[in-house]
């Protein structure tokens, strides 16, 4: 007979106010096998858990039972103390009595009733748990980092620089992601590149870091220490080896109808092109759909003039496979569409940019050298509108529901600079709030408005319309003065929302990493583990997992890349015990297990076998508990019951059942 | 019924949460009858957020409304103004059921830029 | 007799397991819990390691010992941790809801459900609505064991 101890925590008031703590003590204790009973203030508490220790060894606890918040909070803390006390960690269960109970139901009595119904469950399960031991598996010491952006590049920085050999794969023919496209980075504004693109050559460079540009990851298998990936190296029609980037091929090219992406389609790049100048790698890539070469079979002019004789139009798509015991998602951002939007004209009317378009008029490498010019007739604007929330905090189907953080400071950022090299362009903001939280954020906004006379009006836009002039007129309304607004403007500045890449779906699928509604990559606890995905051995960084600025990208990337380390630097991972295993005597090997387990865990041998009394040889199935996940399919699948899952066997669930139910 | 009653009566008929407003004042801004308005689309919001139905039942803006639906269109967060000043119409006239325009005055009231739809919405409204 | 004055206690209080999955609608539960999302008490969890460990034997059960609604929640299709446990609890739910359709048990006590770690809020609606639809249709009568009522007395 197991002897049971539980304990329930009050979490201050947070289950003591709605819960009858004392209530639940005294009718726990008449559950067969409980022999002891606590109550306290702060169970996780140090005294708290002294507490359970002392009662363990006084008491002679074969199982305990916590009554507190949820077992994904505490329960390794508990287990620890178990542990601590010599009773097996894994002879211990958690009631969940605060996030499904007390924290969601008002009601006194009602909350009680379902406390002590759930704390009778836990004490039914745990009277059923056998001491487990988890065992161990070996870490694959290499990482694979998802992305080449600022965030994919700092965390492959500082794994690689730790001693550990990493892999970046890029989608896109270089790295550098957005931070590339940028003209300079607030509040000190610092020009993006200067910074950027000597962590691009140090990346490039670094002994321990491959990159795979052009790149997609095709398929991920395997667990924490262990994942087995598939790279699909896209084929790029030139060698990569060969190349020297000299880029005559690029000026040599027929074809200019596709548009640059690099400068936000604003200007038009060959077929055969090189990104941008400080491109990673600095090599040419040959885009098919617009190749002459592709479409009709002749030209060929960029072959003819390679020097280094690169251009191979007969390259193939090629499949790297590869082990890795982490990987990084730094998939970053795109821009949201904002065509949907009509009242502002963005798809009518060319004067009409997204901010990220801006960014690349204004840049010394954009279309017009980093001259502000209208693209509609290429002269010099007078007035330059900025909106802002452009498909933020807009809860419609048109836009996003949350604030995508960054737009307040790069519009404060555009509005100085301009204010700056063209004193006499008049710049307008509409805003709704302005929200400068961070380090010399709100004094940088201060000085666009006090130092460079920025027009930061409250309200926005209501309607973007082109009038008679030519140019374009804005209607809104001032809601501190509660007038009419109709200011005409050359230009008009969306700040558009950002929103997680579109591959991001994709991407959290292979990684079995859950994703929120917005395609956020969700991290494994919002306060205390805020870089790592709840799937073990997949680590967040940058903007995959929420809007962020580049400091805190770069910081991010930095923790991901210390969890990565962390996990790398060990030479065996403790592998959950909670792992399936067969009744050797019931099973009758008919393969179904097999069959059903996504992880290959399952083999089946000829085993000696001595069923009372007779002895024979039989086929049975054999679980690989260090591949074993635990997920429990198998035991479902069986259709003789052999096949059982530890810590979450049958007869527990049963009698969890019954327990509930009772 | 008192304001505060009024208030919840106008947000069950209209279905709409006034307090899902951020006071954007995007239905201000892209309302055609602005000028016309002593209180405005956004104000006419924050006051049935603050429960002070009263102001707008006097209000000439009430009636000014020509339920073109811009704001409801462009509202990022789906509060749908006209909806609201409807409701508060529909209120007032349940109250005290009376009509504040008679058919014989509309066609004085006509404005040739009007949209075709804000004048047969206008007759549905007032066809007592 | 008892047992006939227990059926006819005036405000019926249904009893609903569910069954959820720990990467998804166990943490979706825990965020309505954060979120103070109301649901019914009537709601109980069992935490599983993967919708795919629901034994349909853990539902039948259920309603033996008086369950009136059995609900399991697991990950968004494709999205499952272990890469395909949900589907194998699609498939054999689906399987399990039509024999008891055809026991005579009314559809609307069994339910499959998608909830992610994200969805504090959907979690929250579904169990209300999940509720709502027990209460209408009242104690399950016909799956319950009478020998489990009467130990309860």
């Amino acid at each position: 007979m197991q002897r049971i101890g539980v304990f329930i925590c009050w979490c201050g008031s947070n289950i003591a106010a709605t819960v009858d703590v004392a209530k639940v003590a005294e009718e726990i204790k008449k559950e067969p096998g409980v022999v002891y009973v606590k109550d306290y203030q702060y169970m996780c508490s140090e005294a708290g858990q002294l507490l359970v220790k002392n009662a363990i060894k006084e008491h002679k606890l074969t199982g305990v039972v916590i009554c507190s918040c949820s077992p994904r909070m505490h329960e390794a803390t508990f287990r620890k103390t178990a542990k601590a006390a010599g009773l097996n960690p894994y002879m211990l269960e958690v009631a969940n009595i605060r996030e499904q109970c007390s924290w969601i139901h008002k009601d006194r009595k009602e909350a009680t009733e379902k406390a002590i119904i759930l704390a009778r469950a836990a004490v039914a399960k745990v009277s059923l748990n056998t001491p487990l031991q988890p065992g161990e598996s070996a870490v694959t010491k290499r990482a694979l980092v998802i992305g080449g952006g600022i965030a994919g590049i700092q965390s492959a920085l500082d794994i690689a620089d730790a001693g550990y050999k990493v892999d970046i794969v890029e989608r896109e023919p270089t790295i550098g992601g957005k931070m590339a496209q940028l003209d300079k980075t607030f509040p000190t504004l610092d020009c993006a590149a200067c910074i950027l693109t000597p962590k691009m050559v140090e990346a490039a460079q670094h002994e321990n870091i491959t990159l795979y540009t052009y790149s997609e990851v095709e398929e991920v298998k395997g667990f924490v220490g262990n994942f087995d990936v598939k790279i699909r190296k896209k084929a790029r029609y030139v060698d990569e080896t060969k190349c020297t980037g000299c880029a005559v091929c690029t000026n040599k090219c027929p074809s200019r109808k596709a548009g640059n992406e690099f400068n936000c389609s604003l200007d038009k790049r060959g077929a055969i092109y090189i990104p941008f100048a400080q491109a990673v790698p600095n090599v040419a890539v040959i885009d098919t759909e617009h190749c002459l070469h592709f479409k009709t079979g002749k030209c060929g002019l960029c072959q003819k003039n390679c020097s280094a004789n690169a251009i191979d139009f007969d390259q193939k798509d090629e499949i790297i496979e590869e082990k890795y015991g982490a990987i990084v998602v730094a998939t970053g951002y795109q821009i949201s569409d904002v065509t949907k939007y009509d009242e502002f004209q963005y798809t009518e009317h060319p004067d009409v940019v997204t901010s990220l378009e801006l960014e690349r008029l204004m840049n010394a490498a954009g279309p017009t050298k980093g001259v502000l010019l209208r693209p509609s007739n290429h002269q010099h604007p007078k007035d330059i509108v900025f909106i802002q929330c452009v498909g933020s905090r807009d809860t419609t189907s048109r836009g996003k529901c949350y604030c995508s953080k960054i737009c307040c400071m790069y519009t404060a950022k555009h509005a100085m600079l301009i204010r700056e090299k063209y004193p006499d362009v008049n710049v307008h903001v509409f805003y709704i709030d302005v929200r400068t939280p961070g380090k010399n954020f709100d004094e940088f906004y201060r000085r666009a408005v006090e130092q460079y006379n920025v027009d930061y009006i409250k309200g926005m836009v209501g309607k973007v319309y082109e009038n008679e002039k030519g140019g374009l007129t804005v209607r809104a309304v001032n809601l501190i003065t509660n007038e009419r607004v109709m200011i005409d403007t050359d230009m008009v500045v969306l700040a558009a929302a950002i929103e997680p890449s579109a591959g991001v779906k994709k991407v959290a699928s292979m990684l079995t990493a859950s994703i929120d509604t917005n395609n956020f990559l969700t991290e494994a606890h919002p306060k205390l583990r805020p870089v790592e995905s709840p799937t073990a051995g997949v680590f967040l960084s940058g903007v995959c997992q929420g809007p962020k600025d580049i400091p805190e990208t770069v910081s991010q990337a930095g923790a991901a890349a210390v969890k990565v380390v962390g996990l790398l630097a060990k030479d065996k991972l403790v592998t959950n015990p909670c792992t399936a295993e067969p009744n050797e005597l019931m099973c009758n090997g008919c393969s179904s297990c097999e069959k059903v387990c996504p992880y290959g865990a399952i083999t089946y041998v000829e085993k000696m076998l001595n069923d009372r009394g007779i002895k024979e040889t039989r086929r049975v199935a054999s679980v690989n508990s260090a591949v074993c996940q635990g997920c429990g399919a198998c035991t479902v699948a069986c259709p003789s019951g052999a096949m059982d899952l530890k810590g979450f066997s049958n007869k527990q669930i049963m009698a969890e059942v019954d327990a509930i139910c009772k | 019924m008192d304001s505060k009653e009024l208030c919840k009566e106008v947000e069950r008929i209209s279905g709409i949460n006034p307090r899902k407003c951020m006071k954007c004042g995007k239905c201000s801004a892209t309302c055609p009858a602005f000028e016309e308005m002593d209180i405005h689309p956004h104000e006419f919001v924050s006051l049935l957020c603050d429960g002070r139905i009263d102001r707008l039942l006097k209000s000439k803006s009430l009636w000014r409304c020509v339920s073109c639906f811009a704001c409801v269109e462009r509202c990022p967060r789906d509060v749908e103004p006209a909806r609201l000043i409807e409701a508060v119409r529909v209120c007032l006239i349940r109250n005290r059921n009376e009509n504040f325009i008679s058919p014989d005055e509309i066609p004085s009231m006509l404005d040739p830029q009007l949209p075709q739809q804000a004048i047969v919405s206008t007759f549905r409204k007032f066809r007592k | 007799m008892q047992i006939n004055d227990n059926l006819e206690k005036s405000e019926f209080k249904p009893l609903i397991v569910a069954f959820c999955c720990n990467w998804c609608s166990y943490a979706g539960a825990d965020l309505a819990g954060t979120g103070r999302l109301a649901y019914p008490a009537d709601v109980k969890i069992i935490r599983v390691p993967c919708s795919c460990r629901v034994n349909p034997m853990f539902i039948l059960k259920a309603f033996e010992r008086g369950a009136d609604g059995v609900i399991i929640c697991g990950c968004h299709p494709g999205d499952c941790h272990y890469s395909t446990g949900n589907y194998y609890a699609r498939r054999r739910m689906t399987l399990l809801f039509s024999m008891l359709d055809y026991l005579g048990i009314e559809r609307g006590r069994t339910r499959v459900e998608w909830v992610s770690a994200a969805e504090g809020q959907k979690f929250s609606l579904v169990m209300n609505d999940f509720s709502k639809q027990i209460h209408q249709l009242g104690e399950n009568k016909k799956l319950g064991d009478i020998r489990c009522k009467k130990q309860q007395d």
